[in-house]
Formats: C-alpha cells, sequence, structure tokens
C-alpha cells in the first residue's frame, strides 16, 4: 500500500483505440504511466502497458496439486493403515475407487486457491474501498493515469499537453 | 478478439446500434428500477410453493421418512428423481461459462450469466434432497469426513454417494466463484451508477474494484484458468451421479452408457431450463437487443444435438439388452414399455426423442413460441427419464416377490414443488439485485458482434486501404462516390440467398487498428473543411480523428482542447463549423458544402 497519497492527472477517452494509440505513443515518449482503466479489458494493451503475463495460472497448478496429494494420501492412510476395511471384494489400496474423489479435491484447491490469489495480489476483496477515479470508466471511458506527485509545474503541463492531443475529451487531477 | 476478422456472413450478437453507455445503462436498468406487476406476481406465488416445500420438508424430518410412500424394494423415487432432474439442470450454466469459452463462442456473453446463476441455485435445490432423504437430517454431517470420537470413523470413499458428496461440493464451489468473479466487475459498474445505501452495498458486493489494467488482466487469466477446470469437472459431476445407479448390479442400472448419456442428458435438460427462462426474462427486462434470435438458435442447436446423443443412448441400451441375451436386462426394458408405468416411458419416449427433432427445421429453431414450448416439454421429458430409470427399474427387480408400486406421497409432491418454489424465489431476486446480463463481457464484444459493425445491414463500414493507409486521394470534385465504390481488397462475396444485403457491399472489419495500434481503418481527406490545413489534419489525426463522419460527430469543445494543445497559431483557431463542414461532406452534400465554403472565410 501506498504510504503517501497520489496526486493523479488523468485523461478520459471515448474509445479503446484511440486509448491504446496515446498509451503507444506514451511508451514511445518515455512518459511513467501510473495506471490504465477500462470498463472491460481491452485487448492488446498488456504487451504496450509492458505488463508481465499474469502467474494466476502457475498458482493454480500448485494448489491443484496438493489437493491431489490430500486427497490421495488420506485416502490411501485411511483405508491401509488407520481403519482398512473390505469393501465388496476389493483390495484394501484400490486406487480406481480414489480416482474421482482425487480429481474433485484437485479442482477445488486450484479453484479456491486461485480466487483467493486473485483478491489478494490485486488488493481487493469485501470492505476495501475503491480507489476510482471517475464513476464513468466503469460504464464508458477509458483512463489513462499519471501519478504526479514531486513533480513541476513544466511537466505537469507536459502531460496534460500529451493527453489533450492525444484525443482525450477531458483531463482531471484527484488525489488518491 | 476486437482485432479478429468477422465473417461478412455472420449475424450480429448485439443489435440495436448500442453504445457502450447504452449497454450499460439497459443492462444495469433492472436492478435499479421497482419491479413490474409480472415480477411481484411471479415471486409471491414462488414464494407460497416454496414455504409450502419449507413445511413438507419440516414434516419428513419430524414424522420420518414414513411419510414418504418409499419402501423396501423401492427405496429411491421422486427423492432421488428430483436430485438428479435439478443436478442435470444445473450443468447448463457452466457449459455456456466454461466450455462455450474454451470454444471461443462469443454469444455466450448474453445468456451466461443468467445461466451460471441458474446454475447454483439448482444445485442448492439438488443438494437438499440427499439431505432430507436420510432420515436423520440432523446428523447429516457424518457424510463429510472428519476426525471424530467414533474411531475416528471414517466415511467410505469407496462409494459413489460419497463421490457424488465431494462432485456436488465442489461443483457448487466452483460454479459459486466462477459466478462471483464475473460479477464483479458489473457489480462495480452498478455501483458507480448508485448512491446512498445502495452505492454502500454495491461498494461491499465489488470488492473495491476499480478496472485497472493489470486487474483486468489477472481476471481474464482467472476465467480461464477456472473454465479449463469447470470443463472437466462438470463432465465428471453428472458421470458420478451417473455412477449411483451404474455402479449397482440391477438390470437397466449396470450399464456403462451411463456416463456418457447421462452427461448428455443433463445439458439437454440443462439448455431447456435457460431457455425456459431466457424467454420469460428477455421478453420482461426488454433484452432483446441482448439475447438475440441468434442466441436462442444457438441454444437450440445444442439442444438438437444433445437431445439426438440421448435418443441414441436409448437405442443403444435396447440393441445391447438384446444382443446380450441377458434375461433381465431384456425385461427390464419390456418392462418399461409394456410394465405398470408404461405411460411414463412413453412420455420420456415422446418427450425427449421425438420433439428435440423438430429443431433440425431453422424455421423451428428461430420461432419463440415453439422454443419455449418445447423447452418445456423437454424439461417435463427429462424428469421422466429420471423416474423411469429409477422407479420402473426398482419397482420390477431380479425377485418378482419383492415386486411393488410407488405412488408420492403429497409430501414428496409438496416438496418437489418447493424445490421449484425455491429455485424461482432465488432466481427473480438475482434479477432484481444484479445484472441478468455480463456487462463487461458485452462491451468486450461490441465492436466484433454489434449489429453496426457487424452483419449483413452494417453502417460502420471499415475498408482495407488499397496503399496501407495512405489519406485518400481518390475523392475529386467530380467523383463523390469514390469512397464508397473503391474495390475492396478482398472480393466481394456473393449473396448468400437467405440474406438481405443493403447497397455496401465491402469486406467488414471488426476495427480500424491492427495488433500494433496502427491506424489502418479508412481515412478521409480532412482539408477538404474550411479551415483545416495539412498540419490541423496531422494533429486531428493524432487525436483519433481520421474520417469526416468522425469530425461531424466530434464536439467542437473537444477539437478546440486539440488544438489548444498545440499552442501557438493553431489555438486560435475558430473550429465551430468544422463537424458540421464534415458532416455535410460525409453525406456527399458537396454543392451545399462548396455553396457555404463561398460564405465562410477561414472556416469561422
Amino acid at each position: 500500500m501506498a504510504s503517501r497519497n497520489k496526486e493523479v492527472l488523468f485523461g478520459l477517452y471515448d474509445d479503446e483505440n484511440v486509448m491504446m494509440n496515446a498509451v503507444k505513443k506514451a511508451k514511445s515518449d518515455h512518459l511513467e504511466i501510473m495506471d490504465v482503466y477500462s470498463p472491460f479489458p481491452v485487448h492488446g494493451l498488456d504487451p504496450i502497458l509492458g505488463l508481465e503475463e499474469s502467474r494466476i495460472h502457475q498458482a493454480g497448478f500448485v494448489f491443484g496439486s496438493m489437493g491431489t496429494l490430500t486427497a490421495f494420501l488420506f485416502m490411501t492412510w485411511v483405508f491401509t493403515r488407520d481403519w482398512p476395511v473390505i469393501f465388496g471384494g476389493k483390495p484394501y489400496w484400490s486406487v480406481p475407487a480414489f480416482i474421482p474423489i482425487t480429481f474433485e479435491l484437485t479442482v477445488l484447491f486450484a479453484g479456491i486457491g486461485m480466487v483467493v490469489t486473485f483478491y489478494t495480489v490485486c488488493g481487493l476483496g469485501p470492505g476495501v474501498e475503491p480507489k476510482t477515479l471517475d464513476d464513468r470508466i466503469t460504464d464508458d471511458k477509458f483512463c489513462i493515469a499519471f501519478d504526479t506527485y514531486g513533480q513541476s509545474e513544466d511537466e505537469i503541463e507536459n502531460l496534460r499537453g500529451f493527453l489533450t492531443r492525444s484525443g482525450a475529451s477531458e483531463v482531471n487531477t484527484k488525489v488518491l | 478478439m476486437g482485432h479478429a476478422v468477422v465473417s461478412p456472413i455472420r449475424e450480429p450478437l448485439i443489435t440495436g446500434n448500442k453504445t457502450y453507455h447504452q449497454i450499460t445503462e439497459d443492462l444495469c436498468r433492472p436492478t435499479e428500477t421497482a419491479p413490474g406487476l409480472s415480477w411481484i406476481i411471479a415471486f409471491v406465488i414462488s414464494l407460497m410453493f416454496m414455504t409450502f416445500g419449507v413445511f413438507c420438508i419440516a414434516w419428513t424430518i419430524w414424522f420420518g421418512i414414513g411419510s414418504w410412500n418409499l419402501n423396501r424394494t423401492i427405496g429411491w423415487g421422486w427423492d432421488i428423481t428430483n436430485f438428479v432432474w435439478w443436478i442435470g439442470i444445473g450443468h447448463a450454466g457452466t457449459l455456456i461459462s466454461a466450455i462455450l469459452l474454451l470454444f471461443r463462442q462469443k454469444w455466450r456473453t448474453g445468456v451466461n450469466r443468467a445461466a451460471e446463476a441458474m446454475t447454483i441455485f439448482a444445485v442448492m435445490c439438488a443438494a437438499l434432497f440427499p439431505g432430507i432423504h436420510v432420515g436423520r437430517a440432523w446428523v447429516v454431517f457424518f457424510f463429510f469426513p472428519y476426525p471424530n470420537t467414533r474411531g475416528p470413523l471414517w466415511v467410505n470413499f469407496n462409494s459413489p454417494l460419497l463421490w457424488d458428496l465431494f462432485a456436488i461440493s465442489t461443483y457448487f464451489t466452483i460454479s459459486l466463484l466462477f459466478w462471483y468473479t464475473g460479477l464483479v466487475p458489473d457489480f462495480a459498474t452498478v455501483r458507480d451508477r448508485a448512491k446512498g445505501i445502495r452505492r454502500k452495498i454495491y461498494s461491499f458486493l465489488s470488492f473495491g474494484w476499480t478496472g485497472s489494467a493489470k486487474h483486468w488482466q489477472r481476471w481474464e487469466s482467472l476465467s480461464l484458468v477456472l473454465a479449463g477446470i469447470a470443463t472437466p469437472l462438470v463432465l465428471s459431476v453428472h458421470t458420478i451421479v451417473s455412477f449411483d445407479f451404474a455402479t449397482s448390479v440391477i438390470p437397466g442400472w449396470h450399464t456403462t452408457i451411463f456416463p456418457p448419456y447421462f452427461v448428455a442428458g443433463a445439458i439437454f435438460s440443462g439448455f431447456a431450463m435457460v431457455l425456459t427462462l431466457m424467454l420469460i426474462t428477455r421478453k420482461v427486462l426488454h433484452l432483446e437487443d441482448y439475447i438475440t434470435i441468434e442466441h436462442i438458435e444457438s441454444m437450440n442447436k445444442v439442444i438438437l444435438a444433445t437431445g439426438s446423443i440421448v435418443g441414441v443412448a436409448y437405442l443403444t441400451e435396447l440393441f445391447v439388452a438384446w444382443y446380450s441375451s441377458y434375461t433381465y436386462e431384456q425385461f427390464a426394458f419390456f418392462n418399461r414399455a409394456v410394465g405398470p408405468y408404461y405411460w411414463s416411458y412413453w412420455g420420456m419416449m415422446a418427450c425427449n426423442v421425438i420433439t428435440p427433432q423438430l429443431f433440425w427445421s431453422r424455421k423451428m429453431r428461430r420461432s419463440i413460441f415453439w422454443t419455449f414450448l418445447l423447452s418445456i416439454v423437454v424439461n417435463i421429458g427429462m424428469w421422466f427419464e429420471r423416474f423411469v430409470i429409477i422407479g420402473t427399474t426398482l419397482a420390477r427387480d431380479y425377485l418378482p416377490s419383492s415386486w411393488s408400486y410407488y405412488v408420492p406421497t403429497w409430501v414428496e409432491i409438496g416438496i418437489f414443488l418447493g424445490t421449484i418454489g425455491i429455485f424461482f424465489v432465488l432466481y427473480l431476486l438475482f434479477t432484481r439485485v444484479a445484472p441478468v446480463v455480463a456487462i463487461a463481457e458485452i462491451k468486450h464484444i461490441l465492436k466484433s458482434g454489434g449489429n453496426q459493425y457487424v452483419g449483413p445491414h452494417a453502417t460502420h463500414v471499415l475498408h482495407e486501404p488499397q496503399h496501407g493507409g495512405q489519406v485518400d486521394h481518390s475523392f475529386m470534385r467530380g467523383d463523390h462516390d469514390a469512397n464508397l465504390t473503391a474495390a475492396p481488397l478482398v472480393p466481394v462475396v456473393s449473396d448468400p440467398p437467405n440474406f438481405e444485403r443493403t447497397r455496401v457491399e465491402v469486406v467488414e472489419k471488426s476495427n480500424d487498428y491492427d495488433n500494433d495500434g496502427n491506424y489502418i481503418g479508412l481515412k478521409n481527406d480532412l482539408t477538404k473543411v474550411e479551415g483545416i490545413g495539412p498540419k490541423v489534419q496531422e494533429h486531428l489525426n493524432n487525436a483519433g480523428i481520421y474520417t469526416w463522419n468522425q469530425l461531424a460527430n466530434t464536439e467542437v469543445n473537444k477539437i478546440k482542447n486539440v488544438l489548444e494543445a498545440q499552442g501557438g497559431v493553431y489555438a486560435s483557431m475558430v473550429p465551430g463549423t468544422w463537424p458540421e463542414q464534415a458532416k455535410m461532406a460525409h453525406e456527399g452534400r458537396w454543392d451545399e458544402l462548396m455553396k457555404w465554403q463561398d460564405e465562410l472565410d477561414g472556416g469561422k
């Protein structure tokens, strides 16, 4: 969590393509973008912004494996060590019978683990105050935001000019 | 997905020439307005059913399973029939969300949110039955393997009944998580439009969502992986439910066809229920632009396919029973057709085998009346299928001295009606509290599925310029229609017989920008507007304005902002007439424009 307030200068765009073009130009001008907001995921934006691919699916794999091991080893222990019982003449360690539950628990752990990871790394959750710049971003506006804390008047003017030149329909500031 | 080329014969998935804002308005409106009379009536009736159901459940727990008509021969009756029926219905939601996502079927976005909600409510109704049919419902937690003081006594992990427990619990959890993950951005949309206590509630529900690019990236990754694991999950759940029967030794139950047969049947009945709900929902909430005839037809095609699979499964059962020469198996099917429950068997056959075949006809697939009627028929037919499997088989098994007959008591019927009540109460509440259609996902496909971009009546015509993005010089004073009749890069597709076309016949790209963000769409000569020179045109291009149409639709203030940002001589320009001039140029009213320009000076 940032320990200081962010003084955000942001531009609102009406079209995602205009915004994407603007992001491209910002990157080539070496302007440091704080974040980009949109009402829906804009494809093609991540490589332009230089966002690394999310590792959430790797987390999913790890959680899933934990589920597999938990289920399989637990059932094995119960039916071979703890309280072996003969069911229908089958051997104590009846692996085929263990498969459905092992699969289900793999999926369960993977799903719950990934979802919890997702909310944790995004900093989202019940009761989290939304740090929105403008209410219309979740409606139909696309937003490029710069953090101008500690920057000079000239630099801020430069950013303002950039936003307007690149097609922003509005440029505003907000303290987050 | 916005950069993919969309085939010119694809029908649009969103009609009504919607903008992003209109989508927000249309889809948030049901959560922001008071319910109409039809909602209230439906809610009251469902609530009555639900109350009666709760009363019957309490009666069952108080007086015991003796209040049902189960006996030693027929140990499973309406309880397990209803259980399998509800679980089957729940399968459509996951299929639409998960499997159609993996198959990149964009049409799923119109129905996935409601279908997922339907899954969750259906699974809740289903889970009731194993809970109450055990007799001692107050120790139903014994099902779960937890360390206890009875040994510890563990559960039988080798039993399909327990596999069922894990499968359904997992299915419910994953469906809930998947549904809610999708809802968070939509709740944020509702939050940002709300005031007062509603804002607080939706703020809580939306978890602080802001729409940040990184969050969206993770959200998409999460959705994809959840879809990937939900797909084998949904297939496994109904397979495991089928194992409840297939792993027994009863003739008519002990067959290996059950897993695929049950899964196909579940998808079949699930889609029928989705159609029943969606046809009513789209009418009452005025969502016909988002749940179009294309969506309905696609779902009917799935019903046709899965219904045919179910039909083939029936025939396979009959064939193998005959081919095996196994007396008991042969009798099981003979009994179904002519035994004491013959009426349920023939009802099932008529509803499930004959009626879906009607969807071979395109007219039937696209008819709302027939779709609604058939969806109800399929739901009834699939209930009968489960009853045929359970009731008829148990009534006439190996030992004739055990043969019996089963008729449900009012308590059992009441519980079934109660679950229907619970389902509709929850669904009706859902339609008022949450957006019924996935808002963010619909916006995401607008440019590749909206009727102004895609389809035979598309108006937002996009050319692939011949020379890779140069300004169009083919305009000459006398040749005003050059832009519209310029030869497209790809030969024009000749019209398929069933499609009407407007006079614009070009290959439509769904986007003006290539994958690197370079503009490759149509460019008009903006210098035709009095007041715009080549430099100003360049500045307008950098701001995303390339065509006369775009300039015509841009507010003067925005043009002013762009000019003022350039400073110098540009800041003093007055672009007041530019949009109007551009409109004339776009509409080809050159004589008018030139006459006006003679009066203007510098575009003032």
